[in-house]
């Protein structure tokens, strides 16, 4: 035993209240090494113990605060400088959209740099092993008895005064621990090549199971029952087909079921010349074509083909639909400005079949006869 | 083991406190007068903001009594009365609301709709003058009828120590809270949210709601706080106390920013028109500065106030940041209520300090009164003894 190195005396006590006393008693002492292990957190041991706040709060600050404006840049420089992108009319840089974001990644920073933090610089990880692991004082500890240690490093202690002290306060148990030849020479460096090792080894296992599982387990039996079918996806090759394409044209000179293709793509003078309304107006046809109107039209033009719209001055302004030259427009050429575009306006024809476009032209004249009326209208 | 007996010497408050309070009153009640003779509209956006104040604090603290019953909280229980104190501002509610409801339509332009207003049309069998009316006159009686009997039964235990009144007060919470849930809500969907009866928001209710139990919890924690620095109550009350009281307060005050930030985000997100307008009366002009110190005046200045854990258990710390939140509670109301008014900019002269200096003087001699008669301690407690306990 004499060659053993002493780390420090326990005591343990029976009750809260007299661990409480003790701890108190062990500070007014003048004791600066030394701790409290008890089986569940006590109210009032700080205050015994005379234990500052904790530091920890200050890392949760400085690391929840540089997550913050980590956050904010990168979201500044990535939507406002690097790839500006106009969603939904907003901002390049809308900063209360990402106010959630930031916030979540405040929260996360903080709390990550919180563990880590209390984990290697007060648990001195990857350190584990402690001259108090295996003794009968940690067994007690957790289970149902209080405990204080004094390590022997301590500037005051003292083997005897120390185990005499412990008795005059009321322990029911005083014993003393000693280092173990193993812990003693164990190299508790952060670098030791062990650990390096174990991680590196965690990594690579890490990761290569995520990849395995995820690009190669999901698409062997029976994981890949569902996404592997015998048909053809869009774009995909087939051997079936002498081109080796899968994907096929349709049969040269044919039409699709109610389908007319548009014959005067780029020539609209040339549409306004040979197209004719086939729909005949009637009470029908105008409401089917007001409805769209109000749809896909008044948006930009206005509900009464005016330009008054909600979206006057956000765009180069749309013009109105009851100027000269649209008014002396024939049905075909309105017909080809909706199925084609014209400056900023899109197509759409893939919105509104062949026979709403008339009804729309036929709603789009009977609301510029509404403003133009001619004398002949009135009688 | 043994207890101590609990020492409690009842103590009134000083003559000077009831002099002051009625200084205040009076003084508030002459601006009042003066302002509603000289310029009775803004009168009476201004009654708005003092009524929603007064409800706020009220209402609010029963709510905290309520809470300690329900959750069956013993660290607040020491100090429970301040809360009931408070919450008896309940019964001057009428001398705001009378004057309001016999001037409903100088603020409310939902009494007086055009016929071609559809959308005004559509809300009237719920704005009506009528059932506004009855509508205030019953969530009034309602919130009276819970005090009335939360109380009694408290007070009834300072002399019995019946334990069954506790029990009696825990159903009678239980009940409240819902009643409290629905009634805090349509009162502010009547008195604020209906002065712009075009414009909605869903979340309104628990807007005014977080305003409310901030503001109630801060005057709380200032009674409280004053009384045992100056050994009004049972000795033996600990930083513990006080640190709950500034956890709570930080708590709200972060559950406001998160509840006004929600309503924000979701109409700045959808540009809606009708939705939007409410924002752009409050970013019009001068109103755009005031918009922008709300951040600062409800939420960045009293969250770095009580952040640090010392500060909570501080009783100078509690009492200027106590303070500072029942300033922000107004200012809060006053940027919901005056940009209606003056949509030109901000508006601040002496019609706006009347209300104020009314309300603060019914505070003050509520609690003179009420410590007069009645103890500031609940002695016959069961849970006094614990609550006085209490450690972290």
């Amino acid at each position: 035993m004499s060659e053993k190195i002493l780390y420090g005396c326990t005591a343990l006590f029976d009750s809260p209240d007299s661990v409480i006393n003790a701890a108190a008693k062990v500070a007014e002492e003048g004791y600066v090494k030394y701790d409290v292990h008890t089986p569940y957190p006590l109210h009032g041991m700080d205050k015994a113990m005379k234990l500052k706040p904790s530091k920890l709060g200050y890392i949760a600050l400085i690391f929840g605060l540089s997550g913050a404006s980590a956050a904010m840049l990168t979201l500044w420089w990535m939507s406002a400088v690097d790839y500006p992108l106009v969603i939904g009319g907003k901002p390049f840089f809308p900063y209360p959209a990402y106010i959630p974001v930031v916030f979540e990644i405040t929260v996360l920073s903080a709390s990550i740099a919180t563990v880590l933090s209390m984990l290697f610089f007060f648990f001195k990880f990857p350190n584990n092993i402690h001259p108090l692991h295996g003794t009968r004082y940690m067994k007690k500890v957790s289970a149902d008895k209080y405990g204080i240690l004094i390590q022997a490093d301590d500037p005051k202690f003292d083997e005897s005064l120390v185990k005499a002290f412990f008795e005059n306060t009321g322990a029911a148990e005083v014993d003393l621990v000693y280092w173990d030849d193993e812990e003693i020479s164990h190299n508790n460096s952060i670098l030791e090549p062990k650990f390096l090792i174990f991680l590196l080894a965690a990594a690579v296992i890490t990761s290569g199971a995520t990849y395995v599982s995820f690009n190669k387990l999901l698409y062997i039996i029976p994981f890949n029952w569902m996404s592997e079918q015998p048909k053809l996806s869009a774009q995909q090759a087939s051997p079936v087909f002498k081109d080796g394409f899968g994907m096929r044209q349709p049969v040269a000179g044919t039409v699709a079921r109610g389908f007319l293709p548009y014959q005067f793509t780029g020539q609209p003078d040339l549409a306004g010349e040979k197209l004719t309304n086939s729909i005949p107006v009637s009470k029908r046809s105008l409401e089917a074509g007001r409805v769209n109107f109000d749809i896909y039209c008044s948006p930009c033009h206005g509900f009464y083909g005016d330009g008054a719209s909600r979206l006057h001055g956000q765009f180069p302004n749309p013009p109105s639909l009851h100027s000269e030259k649209i008014r002396n427009w024939t049905d075909g050429r309105i017909f080809a400005v909706i199925t084609e575009g014209q400056n900023v306006m899109p197509s759409y024809a893939t919105q509104l079949s062949t026979e709403e476009r008339w009804e729309v032209i036929s709603y789009i004249r009977a609301l510029q006869r509404a403003l133009n009326a001619k004398e002949s209208d009135l009688k | 083991m043994s207890f101590s007996t609990i020492e409690y010497r009842k103590k009134p408050l000083p003559a000077k406190v009831g002099i002051a309070g009625f200084c205040l009153l009076a003084l508030g009640l002459i601006l009042i007068l003066l302002s509603y003779l000289t310029d009775s509209d803004r009168s009476a956006y201004n009654n708005i903001i003092g009524l929603s104040f007064l409800i706020s604090l009220g209402v609010g603290a029963l709510f905290f009594v309520a809470l300690e019953y329900v959750a069956g909280a013993v660290w607040s229980t020491p100090f429970r009365r301040a809360a009931e104190f408070i919450s008896s501002t309940i019964i001057f509610l009428p001398v705001l609301f009378i004057p309001l409801l016999l001037n409903l339509n100088r603020v409310f332009s939902w009494t007086h709709p055009l016929p071609a207003d559809k959308s005004l049309i559509g809300k009237a069998p719920y704005l009506n003058t009528n059932f506004f009316i009855i509508r205030v006159i019953a969530f009034w009686l309602i919130w009276l009828i819970f005090y009335h009997f939360l109380t009694r039964n408290s007070k009834k235990q300072d002399e019995s120590s019946d334990q069954q009144l506790t029990q009696k007060n825990i159903k009678l919470s239980a009940a409240f809270m819902p009643i409290f849930a629905v009634t805090i809500t349509f009162s502010a969907i009547d008195w604020l949210m209906s002065i712009e009866p075009h414009w909605f928001s869903t979340i309104f209710g628990v807007y005014y709601f977080s305003g409310t139990v901030l503001a109630s919890l801060a005057a709380c924690t200032i009674l409280i706080v004053l009384l045992n620095e100056n050994g009004y109550l049972v000795n033996g009350l600990k930083p513990d106390h006080y640190y709950s009281l500034g956890a709570l307060l930080f708590a709200f005050i972060n559950f406001w920013a998160y509840i006004a930030f929600s309503q924000f985000l979701l109409i700045w997100y959808a540009n809606l028109p009708e939705e939007t307008v409410w924002f752009l009366t409050r970013w019009y002009g001068s109103w755009k500065l005031i918009s922008i110190g709300l951040i600062f005046v409800h939420f960045i200045i009293p969250y770095f106030g009580l952040l640090s854990q010392p500060s909570k258990m501080n009783s100078k710390r509690l009492l200027i940041m106590g303070g500072w939140i029942l300033f922000s509670h107004y200012y809060d109301l006053y940027w919901l209520v005056m940009p209606n008014y003056s949509k030109e900019g901000v508006l601040f002269g002496w019609p706006e300090l009347g209300f104020p200096l009314f309300i603060s003087g019914i505070i003050v001699l509520v609690i003179y009164y009420k410590t007069k008669r009645e103890n500031l301690v609940p002695i016959g407690d069961p849970k006094l003894r614990r609550g006085i306990d209490f450690r972290l």
